[in-house]
């Protein structure tokens, strides 16, 4: 295994690389010039517009639902409760946990911002105006809002509609060894443990969610276009709540404006738009409003964790343990492979060598939306991540260690992978320590520390966080994976046209990711077909392989293996029709990206473009060999991929008034072979202003009766260009040995290495007030506390 | 999308006409002139209203930035970015530019103005405590001829002014003295965002160089539309300080009453309060030495 390293200089991206390679994405011209098409864009003929009302309060019973006056108003079509839906049998549906979530409230609303009822109309004021006229009678219930008292014998139980519940219990879950884990403690020199929070946060892409739904009653056809990034799960899981042949339903999921794992759950709306085109025979569009968006769908996070490390005195990591408070809200809405429950928690190990690791978790329904899908989050990484990373600057804190020394001292050697964690998972491939050092060399570490030193001398405060990561991604080996029963594998299918031009299909799905280009250069570099010649087509179940979509970082080392494992069935038998064009046997004939050639007399040569006219034409083809140039495959991965990288972040806090700024941030990323380094860097950009959010500023807050108090993006603050530096990145290339071309995925890296690395910068420049732990966001208000020795969670 | 309730629309082409519909109409109508903060409310139906009136064809009349030798009169529709991108106004109170730099963005600035953010009287608003600061007076127009009114009688309490139904605040009047300057300063947890406490301050100095007044406008830590007249009395007569500056720190922080809530604690505002009055006081001197 050889790892090169590099540091990121600005670049032209105005290059046409005839495969992997920095160029410009495909789908960027209808972006920039206002062409994209989303979901509401869609216009049908005769379409109507739904409106959902929604519980204004966290708990309570519905006593009375009066529509009448709203089904007088003008404009309105219908007018439909979960009553009404009840009797269809589609009030509740199931989660993508295996639990139910109701589509529209029956006996009970358990969080601020439920589905009640839903009115179609003849445009969206109508609709709009018409819920204002409908009357619920609410029987007030106590709220749970803060996850610690859940299990407290005297919390009101949410989840009454689950036969025999009689508590707000959701799942224990325990990973690694509890005895083994004990003894290493019992032993170690010292032990640090730390409360941390990882505070609700919300992915708040820039398109809200909806859906246009389109029942043809003749075909019984229903054609959904949705804000989905999985469409073919999507189809399978309506046809079995709906009931609906899955050949009678086409999901299409069209331009994307962000998902972040928003978009991978079924929301209620999506069927009441389902619902409503049935009801009225027409098509009816749901879009969703920001303050919808905010309120009810996919959150992220919200763990209570207790994290806790045990060391040798000279700083030898000798094992971690952690306890979890989950919080779930009102439904478990979590996507995540049945047989994970928390996600990929389990990673909590970090990139150390440890002697035992242990986790418990217990998790709960409290009284707010559901979800703990993502916020590009690799199925909870996200906070695995930062818990180890936090962790370890608590263990250098107490160790009076250099932070970077101490993570040098503890991370993996290159020769122990693939590696076994003492949680069970092979991390598959990982050069950690050129990466580490490549990120303090572009960072200047050791002069940074001089600064910061005589810095403190003058009274100001500055701090140098560092966080190193692996991640887990690329879900997943059928044998351990699934969704529902859906294996995590991921088709693909290539068809090269007789001009040499080429479709490309995929069951993955972009929100912005740039799968038109990416996937395009992973089928050029294989075929030597132009990345501009190659279409590829995603995103409609009708027209493309089945697949479980794209959340968790999962495209590229899934259905990138996929794209290129496809392409390269295509050039197995453009070899042979090659053969035959040039009278030479297959083994005499030599592939140079484009063309083969004849060993030995290369100016005998046919291009791929050759082979496709020959293979579509009229001319003879060797024997057994069919016409035609395509392919298909399912790609069933054999492990995830895992990659790594390297963050260090600069902060200047000012002394009084407690105000953050980031300074500099260095970020080195190893995610194996980099297909396009521009979309890379792209992502990594994203995700870094992601993290700097989750830090400094984004939280989902309730107040004591449940209300969220983040329902516009006046509340709940998402970071703008002024918050962020220029990003200074690098980095360097440990392939996945098990995935066709190495590569490994890389789009949520910088969001879950980002918030540690500024947390432990921010705690860090806190020093002088003996601050070892401040949780998230660090807004100016709770640094001050910080400052002042009166840090305290954020909830 | 977020929709409205209904409502009935009319582009006013006077003052007279606007004023002549508001009467007519009562506290059914608002006058929409930026619309950056009462749009939204409307969309987020926090308010409703059954008609809006909306002057922004009025500019020629109502935006304008005069600089007298006295007085600086200021148009009540004249612009965020108008008022931003003044150097006359910049150059007799710079307060103006310092605020404008951190409220909201170009967007809103755009369109937003000065009257309007006076009359929506936000507690966290910026405008109103450069005017605080300012001593500035608003003139309100009603059919039957105006009135002036201080910033401490223009401002009712939160979302609340002396503008009644059928009247309009039509400009903005601050006096002008001699070896004066102003500053502003603002905390946010994030550009554009509305202050978690700002503070604005204007100094003037007696030809000896010692203090001739001193006035505090604060934002977003309660009812503050009097300049805090105990930082005047302090700080007259003495000599320019960071002593003296200290002192009008602690007076802030003890004349505010913050109120906690997702923007920070109230003990923060509080420091804050005092500390970016110290701050502002210390630019305002360094302004007037040049």
């Amino acid at each position: 295994m050889t790892t090169t390293a590099h540091r990121v200089e600005p670049e032209n991206n105005d290059h046409k690389p005839l495969g992997h390679g920095r160029m410009l994405r495909k789908e960027d011209p209808r972006f920039v010039r206002g062409r994209g098409r989303y979901v509401d864009d869609v216009q049908l003929p005769g379409m109507l517009h739904l409106a959902i009302l929604r519980s204004p309060v966290a708990h309570a019973r519905i006593v009375s639902i009066d529509v009448t006056a709203a089904q007088a108003s003008p404009g309105v079509r219908a007018v439909v409760t979960g009553e009404a839906l009840g009797e269809q049998g589609l009030a509740w549906m199931p989660t993508l946990s295996g639990d139910v979530q109701a589509v529209l409230a029956t006996d009970k609303v358990r969080f601020q911002g439920q589905e009640v009822a839903f009115v179609v109309a003849d445009d969206r004021y109508a609709a709009r105006d018409a819920l204002e006229l409908i009357d619920v009678e609410y029987d007030m219930l106590d709220p749970v809002i803060d996850a610690r008292t859940a299990l407290a014998p005297e919390a009101p139980v949410i989840r009454d509609d689950l036969d025999g519940k009689s508590d707000n219990h959701c799942f224990d879950w325990e990973t690694g060894d509890a005895e083994a884990t004990e003894r290493v403690f019992a032993a170690a020199d010292v032990v640090v443990s730390q409360d941390i929070v990882y505070p609700r946060v919300h992915p708040a892409p820039m398109e809200t969610c909806g859906a246009v739904a389109d029942f043809d009653p003749v075909e019984g056809k229903l054609r959904l276009w949705s804000t989905t990034q999985a469409p073919h799960a999507h189809r399978t899981l309506y046809a079995m709540v709906a009931g609906l042949p899955e050949h009678k339903i086409q999901v299409i999921s069209p331009d994307i404006g962000g998902g972040f794992g928003n978009k991978v759950p079924i929301y209620p709306g999506y069927v009441c738009a389902i619902v409503g085109s049935i009801v009225t025979g027409k098509p009816v569009k749901w879009m969703e409003d920001r303050s919808e968006n905010l309120i009810s769908t996919g959150f992220a996070r919200d763990y209570v964790m207790r994290g806790e490390i045990a060391a040798t005195r000279d700083g030898k990591i000798l094992a971690i343990r952690t306890n979890v408070l989950a919080d779930h809200g009102a439904f478990n809405g979590t996507a995540a492979p049945v047989k994970y429950p928390a996600g990929f928690f389990g990673v909590f190990t970090g990139s150390y060598d440890l002697q035992a690791a242990y986790c418990k978790m217990t998790a709960v329904y409290t009284n707010k939306a559901p979800g703990g899908v993502a916020y590009a989050c690799s199925f909870r990484i996200t906070e695995a991540v930062y818990l180890v990373e936090r962790i370890v600057d608590c263990l250098a804190y107490r160790l009076e260690m250099d932070p970077a020394q101490l993570r040098l001292k503890n991370l993996l050697r290159p020769e122990q992978f693939p590696y076994t964690t003492r949680t069970g998972w092979v991390y598959d491939s990982g050069n950690y320590e050129p990466t580490m050092r490549l990120a303090m060399e572009i960072a200047g570490y050791e002069e940074l520390r001089r600064e910061q030193a005589e810095k403190r001398e003058r009274g100001e405060l500055m701090g140098i966080g560092i966080a190193f990561f692996t991640e887990a991604v690329g879900a997943g080996p059928r044998k351990d994976m699934d969704i529902l029963g859906l294996g995590m594998a991921d088709g693909c299918e290539l068809r090269v046209h007789p001009t040499g031009k080429a479709v490309v299909r995929l069951s993955v799905q972009t929100q912005g990711q740039g799968h038109e280009t990416t996937f395009a250069q992973i089928v050029a570099e294989e075929i030597g077909i132009p990345p501009d010649d190659i279409d590829v087509l995603h995103g409609d179940t009708d027209n493309t392989p089945f697949g479980l979509g794209t959340y968790g970082s999962r495209s590229t080392p899934v259905s990138g293996a996929a794209a290129a494992l496809v392409a390269r069935k295509v050039r197995d038998k453009a070899r042979i029709i090659a053969s035959g064009m040039l009278e030479v046997s297959v083994a005499d004939l030599e592939w140079r990206k484009g063309a083969f050639h004849v060993k030995g007399d290369p100016g005998r040569s046919v291009t791929i473009q050759d082979v496709a006219m020959r293979a579509h034409g009229a001319g003879d083809l060797p024997d057994g060999i069919e016409g035609g140039l395509e392919a298909q495959i399912c790609y069933n991965p054999s492990n995830l991929t895992y990659p790594h990288g390297a963050y260090i972040c600069v902060v200047d806090v000012d002394p009084g008034t407690a105000q953050v700024k980031v300074r500099r941030f260095i970020a080195v990323d190893d995610c194996g072979t980099r297909i396009n380094p521009m979309i890379i860097e792209g992502q990594v950009h994203g995700g870094l202003t992601d993290g700097v959010g989750m830090a400094l500023m984004e939280m989902i807050a309730f107040d004591p009766d449940g209300n969220c108090l983040g329902a516009s993006l006046m509340d709940y603050l998402i970071p703008t260009a002024l918050e962020v530096p220029d990003w200074e990145t690098g980095f360097t290339v440990t392939p996945s040995p098990h995935h066709p071309i190495g590569a490994k995925g890389v789009g949520e890296s910088a969001t879950v290495g980002s918030p540690p690395a500024i947390v432990n910068a921010v705690v860090d420049a806190l020093k002088p007030f003996g601050v070892s732990h401040a949780d998230m966001p660090l807004t100016p208000s709770r640094v001050w506390d910080a400052m002042r020795g009166a840090a305290r969670p954020p909830i | 999308m977020q929709v409205p309730a209904p409502f009935e629309y009319r582009r006013a082409e006077s003052v007279d006409q606007a004023l002549d519909l508001m009467t007519r109409l009562g506290s059914t109508a608002r006058l929409v002139a930026g619309g950056h903060s009462l749009l939204p409310m409307m969309k987020l139906r926090l308010a409703v209203f059954d008609y809006l009136i909306d002057i922004n064809d009025l500019h020629g009349e109502l935006g304008y930035i005069v600089v007298g030798p006295e007085t600086v009169r200021i148009g009540a529709l004249t612009r965020h970015r108008e008022l931003l991108e003044s150097a006359e106004l910049a150059a007799a109170f710079p307060i103006f530019a310092d605020a404008e730099r951190v409220i909201a963005d170009p967007v809103v600035r755009n369109r937003g103005t000065l009257g309007g953010s006076l009359c929506q009287a936000d507690p966290s608003e910026d405008l109103s405590a450069v005017c605080t600061t300012l001593n500035a007076s608003c003139v309100i127009r009603a059919p039957g001829g105006t009135r002036t009114v201080s910033m401490e009688d223009f401002h009712r309490g939160p979302y609340e002014t002396a503008v009644g139904d059928g009247e309009i605040l039509t400009e903005i009047r601050i006096p002008v003295r001699e070896r004066g300057s102003s500053a502003y300063e603002k905390v946010e947890r994030r550009a554009g965002d509305w202050a978690v406490t700002s503070a604005g301050a204007a100094l003037w100095l007696n030809p000896d160089g010692t203090i001739a007044d001193a006035r505090v406008g604060l934002a977003a830590v309660g009812p503050n539309t009097t300049g805090i007249p105990a930082i005047s009395q302090a700080l007259r007569g003495r000599q320019p300080s960071e002593d003296a500056w200290q002192e009008a720190a602690a007076l802030a922080s003890r004349h505010c009453d913050p109120a906690t809530d997702q923007r920070g604690s109230a003990d923060y505002k509080r420091h804050l309060a005092g500390e970016l009055t110290r701050r502002t006081l210390r630019r305002c001197a360094q302004r007037i030495e040049g």
